[in-house]
């Protein structure tokens, strides 16, 4: 009798040592901020291939004009400034959340926001300057790759703030839940990211190309 | 048991096979038996490096085929010991053995590349035969049309469709291009293949050792007409190449000059050898610098304007619209003008238009150096040597 | 020719009655099979009123399992395709001797050869390989689902919608004619104004898109999800290999998106980087499509490399060989695989010390490679072989493999290249390594995991049948071609007038009906299995002695794939678990956290779909719309909190009781 209990027991310990006996839910989305990392990298990758066929390009004007010519480094100074300061006060968000508070979290994302819109805005203007007196992509291969360079970081600023548009809503429905903060961390993540590409396409294309 | 005996038997008899089959082949294969002497070369190092490589690719699939055999399940008298996972003398020799051969074929592929790089001028005939210093190299330019071969033999000023004819045991260089897209440039009897690209030049070095009928072809899929883009490429003696010469100077295709050229590169198949028995000097060299078509700037001088930072925003609309394509390919393709895509635009020349055959100045051939960017392999078109860029600058100095 | 450019209209584009290739009577007999298929096939689910089922438990599922069979089942129906342009190129290039042009004119077998490597690659290897992955992968780390399972389904269906995509090009308008990786300028506006190119472009990158986040997806899955104990260097190979690809996955897609993208550009816009002309550099364009595609050969063939090593150490019954420099040598390769992508090109005139270096890096791969090879055999050596279908496989392939790779060593060498490249020669050497490493790679995982999938083991008989077939199929087809690569014959030749050449070609065509015959005795081989299926019944879930533990589960598994999570205490955790008879837990369970379905991935990607057709065809207020509906439908669906529930316990306990009688009906332990 005794037996058949050491024996019973041995074996349930033997499954307690193979079997994780006492599991709990796994919290959702443990893993949703490595994976939006790693996104970004590939992210990163199409980054680095346009800058790769920019770095390529960049010189061939096919007798257009060049850099020196078409930049307005004042201008590019300050949307610079934009999108540096929306970078701070997504930070400020970030704070605001950590402390739970909804209103200065919806306020600092407001401010986030405009600041990516005054980016977006100013960027427009530069193209539709440069389209208007024919710098067109069209042109010469650096003006290709200028355009979809700096465009398709533009158009990441456009989905970063669509895309935070969409989290104010739903922390205004929802509150600062999990499910929400991890998005707002998310979307973090991605706008600082645009901020360190922006660093990269004002250093290579508009300081080194005024330095051509 | 029969299932576990058979398999590796029966895998045995199709490898065997199929090793027959290679030298059976390899009767009438041109690549191991060329008439060159740098494809005879290029062919040795096929054979050398399988040889290197079979050193340990035949005792691998012996030991395959024997160990698949002898650890049958079916054989209980094999030894089993299904714990045995490591040893580290084995896998020195795992890691090692491969390792060898690499460095081998790594040494013997570092030697042979720079050896036989096609870049690199002719320096023996065959084995033994050094090329004497008083032999100039026949020159041939090479231009891939759609989808047909056009040579120019500038020395006898002569220019061939489709027929290339070279005299035996005379170094031959090739500069090559192409019209509107990516070709290669094959005579396997000859020397190996390099692509020809569009407004750029390629070279290629050989020397023929034996007289004889042989093809060529392009080895890069360039469009509809690619199947026939092949050519007659004949080795003959000294003096029959002087003969032919000759004959293609009395031939009745007349000379090749601008205007004929541009009709000559619309696409078609399968044309017949033309000779033309004049050719006008500049062709080459324009058909590289993408400015056959009068009017369109040469790329050496756009490279050589922007070298200088561009003509500014006065050169924004220095472009012409032309119902040709927009991509430079010249004149090989004209779309039709109910079609919205295509801008057939390009670049126009600040000078007055070229004349055919006219000669470009000296200061236009100026493209900034992007040797250190590229490698020797990929030369600027016309880069002579490297005339510093302040030459070419006034007469061309940007509006800026 | 439809190659012509097509006129305008703001509503239909570029489409129009003539984009329909009527005058083609293969394509329009095709046309005609497919559309009385798809009526049959529709029919059939709506009388047997199958569409709630496969809506509710296939099309929208999160279930990795369920989506790795479906992944599966994609790269079938688009093996079929693609094997029948192999078949129509090895039926022209017999023919087309003797002045006959064959019976395939320029513009269509253009498109052949084209779609073949296409398909071949994107919407077949990749398919069948992200399909084991996502099947096997949890299950062998014993997680109960993929970290994110939406994105899952996604994936699925983004790489489904550019298979649609390239499948309609069949019918409507035109597949390009450039070669798989479409060189510009051919493939530029000038030389291809049709709608060929598009239909690539969109195609790859719908599908692309999916790749990629299936990607990281498994990434973060095995970084994440392992159990308990599972620490990396005790991650069964398969998983490894799976994440040395996942890896190269998400390090490389992007770079084929961009080079895509910037192609699209000059197509659409204008632009010039891949013209001849104002400036653009098409040389740019080759470097940057080979920074992408050779290490797509490696995503292609890692995992495979993984399934060879499981079942060479199953089979063998036997610990794997050298685990440490297999994991090494997977690694190395992943590593080294991004410093060879000028191999390619060696013939574009590189100077001689960048061709040598390339050479001799891609040499230096083959060292990884090599001293797997020799780590599986030595797990043959003092093991006991069962030589059922997955050990054939696997022999077959070592056999296979090593010529595949001589010849791609000798492709290495740059001059040996000059005389090589792009011909016959190459082409041999490249199908040598994918069908003898990848498809054969495929057919020993699908006979090696089937069992696990459905339940029962595939029939022996058939599969037989169908493995002699493929494999001297498989010689017969291509040993002609590296002889008639010495002959100095290029690849994409359509006619011929070297009457020499036809016996050669004569012999690939024969090895070619013999690997139909692998085909059709492979679909005999599933459908005799099915019928009897309860005859090959296993409910053991562990039909071939596994190690590893998805074969602790039940086949096929249940939704959460395990009770309780396993724990891990050393390699071949399964072999460890029955070697020490640890009893299974048949009491305590609890409710398990599962994912819930979604309808968000299939109608993300059908609008993803439509707007792709709608680009390509240049309707462009369709494309704005569906682009909307992609971004408005995306944004819906984050509205949609609640994406989980709990398998209640009761079902649970059920399900897991009948789990004991099964085990205790088949007279097993544990």
């Amino acid at each position: 009798m005794s037996q058949t209990m050491t024996t019973g027991q041995q074996n349930l310990s033997l499954t307690a040592r193979y079997f994780d006996l006492n599991e709990h839910d796994h919290p959702e989305g443990g893993s949703t901020m490595l994976g939006f990392w790693i996104y970004l990298m590939s992210d990163c990758l199409i980054f680095a291939m346009l800058f790769a066929a920019y770095g390529v390009l960049g010189a061939n004007y096919a007798t257009g004009p060049s850099p020196k010519v078409l930049f307005d480094l004042d201008l590019v100074a300050l949307n610079t400034a934009m999108l540096l300061f929306s970078s701070i006060t997504y930070g400020f968000a970030m704070l605001a959340m950590e402390k739970n508070k909804i209103g200065a979290t919806q306020m600092w994302l407001a401010i986030t926001g405009l600041f990516g819109a005054a980016f977006l805005a100013i960027e427009l203007y530069e193209f539709s300057h440069l389209l208007h007196i024919g710098a067109t992509p069209q042109r010469s291969a650096f003006l290709s790759a200028f355009f979809t360079l700096v465009g398709t970081h533009g158009l990441h600023v456009t989905f970063g703030i669509i895309w935070l548009v969409t989290l104010m809503v739903q922390v205004s429905r929802k509150g600062l839940i999990a499910a929400n903060k991890r998005r707002l961390m998310c979307l973090s993540l991605f706008w600082h990211f645009l901020d360190v590409i922006w660093i990269g396409v004002f250093t290579v294309v508009y300081l080194m190309g005024m330095l051509r | 048991m029969i299932r576990a005996f058979s398999l590796p038997r029966r895998m045995a008899r199709v490898l065997m096979l199929a090793t027959l089959a290679l030298p059976l082949g390899a009767c009438d294969a041109i690549v191991l038996n060329p008439a060159g002497d740098v494809a005879r070369q290029q062919a040795n190092l096929v054979i050398a490096s399988t040889l290197l490589m079979l050193l340990i690719i035949i005792p691998v699939m012996l030991l395959t085929v024997f160990f698949a055999w002898k650890y049958r399940a079916s054989n209980q008298e094999a030894r089993y010991e299904p714990d045995w996972d490591h040893s580290t003398q084995l896998e020195l020799v795992i890691w090692a053995a491969p390792l060898l051969i690499i460095i081998c074929l790594g040494a013997l592929t570092w030697v042979t590349t720079h050896l036989l790089d096609p870049y690199r001028p002719i320096t023996q005939l065959e084995k033994g035969r050094p090329v004497s210093a008083e032999v100039a190299p026949l020159e041939v330019n090479v231009v891939a049309l759609d989808w047909k071969w056009l040579f120019i033999y500038p020395e006898q000023g002569i220019a061939t469709v489709n027929e290339l004819v070279v005299p035996k045991d005379r170094p031959i260089n090739f500069r090559i291009t192409s019209s509107s897209v990516m070709n290669s440039f094959y005579v396997p009897a000859l020397a190996g293949q390099v692509y020809a690209m569009p407004g750029m030049e390629t070279k290629l070095h050989g020397v023929l050792n034996r007289t004889g009928e042989f093809t060529g072809f392009s080895a890069n899929y360039s469009g509809a007409g690619f199947s026939s883009m092949r050519f007659a490429f004949r080795g003959v003696t000294d003096a029959d190449f002087g003969q032919w010469v000759k004959q293609v100077k009395a031939g009745k295709d007349g000379s090749l000059d601008r205007s004929v050229y541009q009709e000559l590169v619309k696409p078609s198949e399968k044309e017949a050898v033309r000779h033309y028995a004049s050719v006008d000097g500049a062709l080459f060299n324009a058909i590289v610098d993408m400015c056959v078509q009068p009017g369109k700037m040469c790329m050496s001088q756009i490279m050589a304007i922007d070298a200088q930072g561009g003509l500014g925003l006065a050169g924004v609309y220095n472009v012409a619209m032309l119902n040709h394509d927009k991509y430079g390919t010249g004149d090989s393709f004209r779309p039709s003008d109910n079609d919205r895509s295509v801008d057939a635009a390009y670049v126009r020349a600040l000078c007055a238009d070229l004349k055919p055959g006219q000669v470009l100045p000296a200061s236009v051939y100026a493209p900034r150096s992007l040797a250190p960017l590229v490698g020797a392999g990929l030369r600027n078109p016309l880069d002579k040597g490297t005339p510093a860029i302040s030459q070419s600058a006034p007469p061309l100095s940007p509006v800026s | 020719m439809t190659s012509e450019p097509q006129a305008w209209s703001p509503i239909f584009g570029r489409l129009s009655l003539e984009s329909l290739p009527l005058h083609e009577p293969i394509v329009v007999a095709t046309f005609c099979a497919v559309v009385l298929g798809g009526i049959g096939l529709v029919g059939a689910l709506t009388y047997f009123r199958l569409w709630g089922y496969l809506w509710k438990e296939w099309f929208t599922t999160v279930d990795h399992k369920k989506i790795g069979i479906m992944y599966m089942i994609l790269g079938l129906i688009m093996f079929v395709r693609g094997f029948a342009d192999a078949i129509m190129m090895r039926l022209q290039q017999v023919m087309a001797f003797n002045g006959s042009e064959g019976y395939l004119n320029a513009h269509h077998y253009d498109q052949v050869f084209t779609a073949h490597g296409v398909i071949m690659i994107f919407f077949v290897a990749m398919p069948f390989v992200t399909g084991l992955m996502n099947y096997i992968v949890p299950l062998q780390i014993g997680a109960r689902d993929v970290s994110f399972p939406f994105l899952n389904n996604f994936s699925f269906w983004m790489t489904t919608s550019g298979a649609v995509l390239v499948m309609v090009s069949l019918f409507i308008g035109e597949f390009a004619q450039t070669g798989w990786l479409a060189y510009p300028p051919l493939s530029g506006l000038t030389h291809s104004p049709g709608v060929g190119v598009d239909y690539y472009i969109w195609a790859l990158q719908i599908a692309g898109v999916g790749t990629t986040l299936s990607g990281i997806n498994l990434i973060v899955t095995i970084v994440k999800m392992r159990a308990p104990g599972m620490t990396m260097m005790k991650m069964p190979v398969f998983t490894w290999t799976s994440l040395c690809t996942n890896v190269l996955i998400v390090a490389s897609f992007p770079v084929l998106t961009a080079v895509l993208a910037l192609l699209s550009l000059d197509r659409y816009v204008g632009t010039n980087f891949f013209t001849n002309d104002f400036g653009g550099s098409p040389m740019m364009y080759v470097n940057l499509i080979w920074i992408w595609g050779h290490p797509e050969v490696y995503i292609l063939i890692l995992p495979l490399f993984g399934v060879f090593s499981e079942i060479t150490s199953t089979f063998s019954g036997k610990r794997l060989f050298g685990y440490t420099s297999m994991v090494y040598a997977t690694v190395c390769i992943t590593v080294l695989s991004y410093l060879v992508w000028l191999h390619h090109f060696f013939t574009m005139g590189s100077g001689a010390s960048v061709n040598s270096f390339f050479g001799i890096t891609t040499m230096i791969i083959s060292i990884p490679t090599g001293a797997k090879l020799f780590n599986w055999l030595f797990t043959m050596y003092r093991g006991r072989i069962r030589y059922e279908l997955p050990m054939m496989w696997t022999v077959a392939f070592m056999l296979t493999f090593v010529v595949g790779g001589m010849t791609g060593v000798m492709l290495a060498v740059p001059p040996a290249d000059f005389v090589l490249h792009n011909s016959l020669f190459l082409i041999a050497h490249f199908h040598n390594v994918i069908i003898g490493g990848v498809v054969f790679g495929v057919f020993a995982a699908i006979n090696y995991w089937w069992p696990k999938a459905f339940g029962y083991k595939l029939n022996v008989f058939w599969g037989k049948v169908s493995f002699w077939f493929w494999v001297v199929g498989f010689w017969f087809a291509f040993m002609p071609l590296y002889v008639l690569g010495f002959m100095g014959v290029t690849r994409r030749m359509r006619v011929f007038d070297d009457p020499s050449l036809q016996i050669l070609f004569g012999i690939a065509a024969f090895g070619a009906v013999l690997i139909a015959c692998g085909i059709a005795a492979m679909f005999v081989q599933f459908g005799v299995s099915i019928m009897n299926r309860d005859k090959l019944r296993d409910e053991t879930g562990d039909p071939w002695n596994g190690r590893t533990l998805e074969w602790a589960t039940s086949s096929p598994p249940p939704d959460y794939n395990f009770a309780f999570t396993p724990v891990v205490h050393g390699l071949d955790a399964w072999e460890e678990m029955k070697r020490r008879d640890v009893p299974r837990p048949t009491s305590g369970f609890r409710a398990i956290h599962m994912p819930s379905s979604t309808w968000a991935g299939i109608v993300i990607a059908g609008i993803a779909t439509v707007c792709g057709f709608a680009l390509i065809w240049h309707i462009w207020w369709l494309a704005a719309l569906s682009f909307l509906g992609v971004i408005g439908t995306s944004i819906v669906h984050t509205f949609n909190y609640k994406r989980d529930f709990h398998i209640p316990v009761e079902e649970v306990v059920a399900t897991e009781a009948e789990r004991t009688r099964q085990l205790e009906a088949a007279g097993g332990a544990a």
